[in-house]
């Protein structure tokens, strides 16, 4: 049973369609990673899953349920959409924890204000969390007193205390300086086979080898090829795939 | 008259500058929020309304509006509203002036509102979309996000603006004396007229000193007490 599937999704920005007809599912503990050239509508794939961006065309089901569709008005009014959002998480590129909270604080916020359990519960359950991804010793900073990495990680598991079906990252690493990636890419990893669905959206190619089950390339608004990471990166089929990689090895 | 019974001429129209600075505070600070959210209405016609509102308010000098609040219930309806306040307080409870200062008070409590509405909308719009998006994922309300994420964002934002609006406020509470408003510079002007005393205008200074220190040093523990993050 698949828990994610998208179906034919298409979203525009005024006369430019960004996304033309994606459609892909994923089964339960999958990690996806999706790789593709710069304003080929990786960002905006992910916003339509957490609904940041309504998809014009196409459904969305979580574990065989249609929650979202284009065609009518299934999902669309404030408070589905708040709970459609529940299904998925999202970590940013850019972090976007609350300032004034510290990090405790940051993880516990969502749920306390959504009653996931008593306080002595949330807190536990964040504390766990924030074990995870190493920052115990900082459980008390606020974010403009930890490195990028460090807030990415607060990031990861202030997302996770939601406990999300389907956990989305965009370009999770992409606004750190090198030496900080690796911190945050080994916690991603680490999430692996916790029976978390995870789609990535991701630069990182050595990366997106070693920890997917799957990699998509997306070009123009399109899948130009799905596979598994042995199918995508050593026998790519599509010209495009053949040529992004190219590049994208060069660079390295 | 002695120094000492000056002091105490100029102390009572100080406590009606003060009146005038503490009504326009509580009054206009909460006043600017719903202004604020109309200038930033999705419905046009709210917004537009609001927008020409504030231009109005902003644009004309404060004394003129102390005018015309003050003659305008007079000339539009035939009927002086404030001077029958006036009238009606001082003979039932010997209370002076209290019409003029309810005139000074309502266009005052306007006229900050709409200064503190453009501080709040600087301010709200001011904080990243990021922030509203990161409360949207983890599935919080409108409501949530603004009262648990976005509002203290905002306070820190405001309160080096608002600071220099609010000690703009004692000063400015001088130009009730347009309407003959007994406040401190009036007291010291009838001193000068009726005693040929012409010292106790400048004494007045020291009175607005000694206020705007004091504010001064509540205001930057405010600022400070908010230093602890950033953003
Ligand atoms: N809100 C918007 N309004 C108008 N156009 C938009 C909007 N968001 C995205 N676009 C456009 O959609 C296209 C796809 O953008 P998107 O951010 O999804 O690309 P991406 O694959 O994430 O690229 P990158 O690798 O640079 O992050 C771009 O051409 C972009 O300009
Ligand atoms: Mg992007």
């Amino acid at each position: 049973m698949s828990v994610l599937e998208i179906k034919n999704i298409r979203k525009s920005f005024g006369t430019t369609e960004v996304l033309k007809g994606i459609s892909f599912s994923l089964e339960k503990g999958e990690v996806l990673a999706i790789i593709g050239s710069s304003g080929g509508g990786k960002t905006t794939l992910l916003r339509c899953l957490n609904f940041l961006e309504l998809a014009d065309e196409g459904t969305i089901s979580v574990n065989s349920k249609v929650i979202y569709d284009g065609a009518d008005k299934k999902g669309k009014n404030d408070d589905e959409l708040r709970l459609n959002r529940l299904h998925f998480g999202l970590v940013f590129q850019s972090f976007n924890l609350f300032p004034q909270y510290n990090v405790l604080e940051n993880v516990t916020l969502a749920p306390t204000l959504l009653e996931r359990g008593t306080a002595q519960e949330i807190e536990n359950n964040a504390r766990a969390l924030i074990e995870k991804v190493g920052l115990t010793e900082k459980i008390n900073n606020y974010p403009c007193e930890l490195s990028g990495g460090q807030q990415q990680r607060v990031a990861i598991a202030r997302a996770l205390a939601l406990d999300p079906d389907i956990l989305c990252f965009d370009e999770p690493t992409s606004a750190l300086d090198p030496e900080l990636t690796g911190e945050v890419l080994k916690v991603i990893k680490s999430l692996k086979g916790h029976d978390s669905t995870m789609i990535i959206v991701t630069h990182e190619m050595e990366f997106a080898k070693n920890v997917a089950d799957k990699v998509m390339f997306i070009s123009d608004g399109v899948i130009e090829e799905i596979g598994t990471p042995s199918e995508v990166f050593d026998n790519p089929k599509s010209e495009k795939t053949k040529a992004f990689l190219n590049k994208s090895f060069e660079e390295i | 008259m002695s120094f000492l019974e000056v002091t105490l001429f100029l102390l009572d129209g100080f406590k009606i500058s003060l009146l005038i600075f503490a009504v326009t505070l509580l009054c206009g600070a909460p006043l600017g929020l719903p202004i604020a959210f109309c200038s930033m209405s999705k419905l046009k016609v709210v917004k537009a309304i609001s927008k020409v509102i504030v231009w109005i308010v902003r644009g004309v000098p404060l004394m003129l509006q102390i005018f015309i609040i003050y003659y305008v219930p007079g000339l539009l309806f035939n009927y002086q509203l404030f001077g029958q306040i006036d009238r009606f307080m001082y003979i039932n409870y010997g209370i002076a002036d209290a019409g003029r200062i309810t005139a000074v008070l309502i266009a005052f409590t306007l006229n900050y509102a709409c200064y503190f509405s453009e501080i709040y909308r600087g301010g709200i719009e001011s904080i990243s979309r990021g922030q509203y998006e990161a409360g949207y994922v983890l599935g919080l309300t409108k409501n949530q996000i603004f009262r648990k994420i976005i509002l203290k964002q905002v306070i820190k934002r405001i309160v080096p603006p608002m600071s220099n609006e609010i000690i703009t406020l004692i000063k400015d509470t001088a130009l009730a004396n347009c309407i003959v408003v007994c406040e401190i510079i009036k007291q010291a002007k009838e001193l000068a007229a009726t005693k040929a005393m012409i010292w106790p205008l400048f004494y007045t200074g020291i009175f607005y000193l000694l206020f705007v220190g004091i504010l001064t040093i509540i205001l930057n523990k405010v600022e400070k007490k908010l230093s602890y993050f950033r953003s």
